[in-house]
């Protein structure tokens, strides 16, 4: 059985982060067509709050609960800073924005840097994180089934938010509608940087579970921002539902394909699988009819 | 007819002729700059750098006419760029081996078997042959599977960027077969001829330059032909060209295949030059590197591409080296400044200038200027085939 359990709780365990880094994009991809290359750093924003906060409140397991709300506040703002200050200008050039916070990603990482070293730094996991438990003969790490429910959590409150609140309406309508939701006096500029601050904010919960898995690096984001457009992409934009699907299908299909091959073997096939699947179904798993042409 | 009648009609023709033939000065200029100037004047250490630059302008050409003109966002050229330099450094390897040897790498990681694959690489015409051709393929098979599906945009965009990061990654894992990490290096001979010889070095310049200006003859004669407008027709409204009867997809898949193509050849170049070809040239980072270039110089226009990644080659060897970090900040605020403000590049800036010179051609061609410059700066009020955004769930 192990053969079998190992690479599948991993593999949703990997599901489970990717989620996170694609919670955010698929909101502001979904919304607004704007590709935030920078959601990358936004992680690694969110893993270096977690360290800092452990700077400042030795207690492990006190600082890991203060840490979720500060990196989301923090990666949070970061993100409205940037939607203010760069992506409001481009809303009609969604490809001139994927190269402007490509620049914006670059100088984030060279200021995480710059701040704190080329190197990482360990974050320390609380006790109660420290265990495993037996899953059929699979000692599972606490950690992994942590950061699944922390993804789980995040989608819940974020669809929440979406269904019920009154900040959810507006941005549903804007999505569905942008004009019509301004004749209603809807003021999209609000939503949309309300979006991007939920959107980035939840890339910084992601970076204290990542945080927590494998330490701070100022170059973390890189090796998620690929996969988690690519898990927007397969599950249709602007849906949550077909990102979590997608999201946990690519870490439980890269677990295996890591198991059977070896850790880069599984990325490329992962990468061959995606192209095969989207000449399949180019509006990815889950889509909304509209009369748009393309 | 007037007077006026005649001097318009001739001031019109005239700007017609300048407007069809003018880039054909700017190349004769940057051929003189690049074939008789450089090499007269600059050091071999100098040359052999501004070699790489071409190598690498090469690719950015290719990128220009996918993007500038195809709207086709390619953040993956490192992987074609790749192919054709991995091809032309396993056949300079596999000279510097001997008739027979194996490269000396495999016995290094390996058990010193060499596998099938490499085998034709001996042949000098058969890699010359590949390097044309294993890009074309890969290309187009790529790129038939996603534009006939109309994946476009960032979806396009995204998918190019993963190939760059799955190549690198293939590459790293396969150090017994390409040298993983390290790439391949330590080359003695470049078809028979002494690599350590001053004038081989300055002849491999000469070809990377002489390739430079053969594809901007070619990409000039392109963007003035019936593709070439239907191409920036492509870009700025798929829906209409297809209306039109026309396949925008393979309108697409050629300025893909053609920029893959050329991105190869810039990367066979680059190898002998440089000396060295590594997974850090190919990966996602160096296929955003060379589209630095092609964003500062200007995307649309033919001279952008090629001066902007000269520009960049060059500041980067000369700050990166003084000083690091300030040149991952400058190349950051580079992409933000240039698309927030300047989106068509310096190039864009060309017509402005040229509308404040004080001759009487300019002035009477200014009413026209808008229409003339059209395929540099890529119309944005037509939203026809931005996609609806989807609904969230």
């Amino acid at each position: 059985m192990d053969v079998l359990t190992t690479p599948f709780l991993t593999g949703t365990a990997t599901g489970a982060i990717l989620l996170l880094a694609a919670l955010g994009l698929t909101l502001t991809f979904g919304q607004m067509g704007v590709i935030n290359m920078a959601n990358g750093e936004f992680l690694m924003v969110g893993a270096y709050v977690a360290y800092m906060t452990q700077q400042v409140i030795s207690g492990a397991g006190v600082s890991i609960v203060v840490a979720l709300p500060m990196a989301f506040i923090v990666a949070g703002l970061l993100g409205l800073l940037l939607e203010v200050t760069v992506i409001q200008w481009m809303y009609k050039r969604p490809l001139d924005t994927l190269l402007a916070t490509v620049g914006v990603s670059l100088v984030l990482q060279q200021f995480a840097q710059d701040l704190f070293g080329a190197q990482g730094d360990p974050v320390t996991a609380p006790s109660w994180l420290g265990g495993r438990i037996s899953v059929f003969g699979y000692e599972w790490p606490h950690r992994q089934l942590f950061t699944i429910l922390l993804a789980l959590a995040a989608l819940a409150a974020l669809s929440a938010v979406l269904k019920y609140s009154f900040f959810g309406r507006q941005i549903r309508a804007t999505v569905q509608n942008r004009q019509l939701a301004e004749t209603l006096g809807v003021s999209t500029r609000n939503v949309d940087r309300i979006t991007f601050f939920l959107g980035s904010g939840l890339a910084g919960v992601g970076g204290v579970a990542i945080a927590l898995i494998s330490g701070t690096n100022p170059t973390l984001g890189t090796a998620y921002i690929i996969p988690a457009f690519l898990v927007v992409v397969i599950g249709g934009v602007g849906q949550l539902k077909g990102t979590l699907l997608a999201a946990w299908a690519v870490g439980v299909v890269t677990a295996f394909l890591t198991d059977w091959t070896s850790g880069s073997m599984a990325q490329v096939i992962t990468f061959a699988l995606v192209v095969i699947f989207l000449t399949m179904r180019p509006q990815g798993l889950f889509t909304v009819r509209t009369r748009s042409l393309a | 007819m007037t007077d006026a009648g005649i001097k318009v009609a001739g001031v019109t023709r005239q700007k017609r002729l300048l407007n069809t033939y003018g880039p054909l000065i700017g190349i004769a200029v940057l051929a003189f700059f690049l074939l008789v100037w450089a090499p007269g004047t600059m050091t071999a250490f100098r040359l052999g750098n501004l070699g790489k630059y071409c190598a690498l302008a090469l690719a950015s050409m290719g990128i220009g006419l996918a993007w500038g003109r195809g709207g086709m966002l390619v953040l993956g050229q490192g992987v074609f760029f790749g192919l054709g330099a991995y091809a032309m450094a396993m056949h300079m390897k596999l000279e510097a081996a001997g008739p027979g040897g194996v490269p000396d790498f495999m016995t290094l990681y390996g058990n010193g078997t060499m596998p099938s694959w490499w085998e034709p690489f001996r042949s000098g015409p058969f890699t010359l042959f590949a390097i044309v051709a294993l890009p074309a393929v890969v290309s187009f098979i790529l790129g038939y599977a996603i534009l006939k599906r109309r994946v476009k945009g960032a979806y396009f965009a995204i998918l190019t960027q993963a190939m760059a990061v799955a190549f690198a990654t293939l590459l790293i894992a396969t150090i017994k077969q390409t040298g993983g990490f390290n790439g391949l290096n330590t080359f003695t001979t470049f078809f028979g001829h002494n690599l350590y010889d001053p004038k081989v070095g300055k002849n491999l310049y000469m070809i990377a330059a002489g390739l430079v200006i053969l594809f901007m003859l070619i990409l000039w004669q392109l963007y003035r032909s019936r593709y070439g407008e239907l191409l920036v027709a492509t870009r700025d409204a798929e829906e209409r060209i297809r209306f039109l009867g026309y396949d925008p997809a393979n309108i697409k898949l050629v300025a893909f295949v053609v920029a893959a193509i050329m991105a190869s050849i810039g990367g066979a170049m680059f190898v002998p030059l440089a000396g060295i070809i590594s997974p850090s040239n190919v990966d996602a980072p160096a296929s955003i590197m060379l589209l630095a270039g092609v964003a500062l110089g200007g995307r649309s226009s033919l001279f952008g591409p090629v001066l902007g990644a000269i520009a960049v080659g060059y500041s980067r060897s000369t700050l990166s080296e003084k000083f690091p970090t300030q040149w991952t900040y400058f190349l950051g605020a580079l992409f933000i400044v240039i698309m927030l403000f300047l989106p068509g590049g310096v190039a864009s800036l060309w017509p402005k200038v040229r509308s404040l010179w004080p001759s009487s051609t300019r002035r009477a061609a200014k009413g026209t200027a808008s229409s003339v410059d059209r395929d540099h700066e890529p119309t944005r009020d037509v939203d026809l085939d931005q996609a609806e955004p989807a609904a969230l769930a």
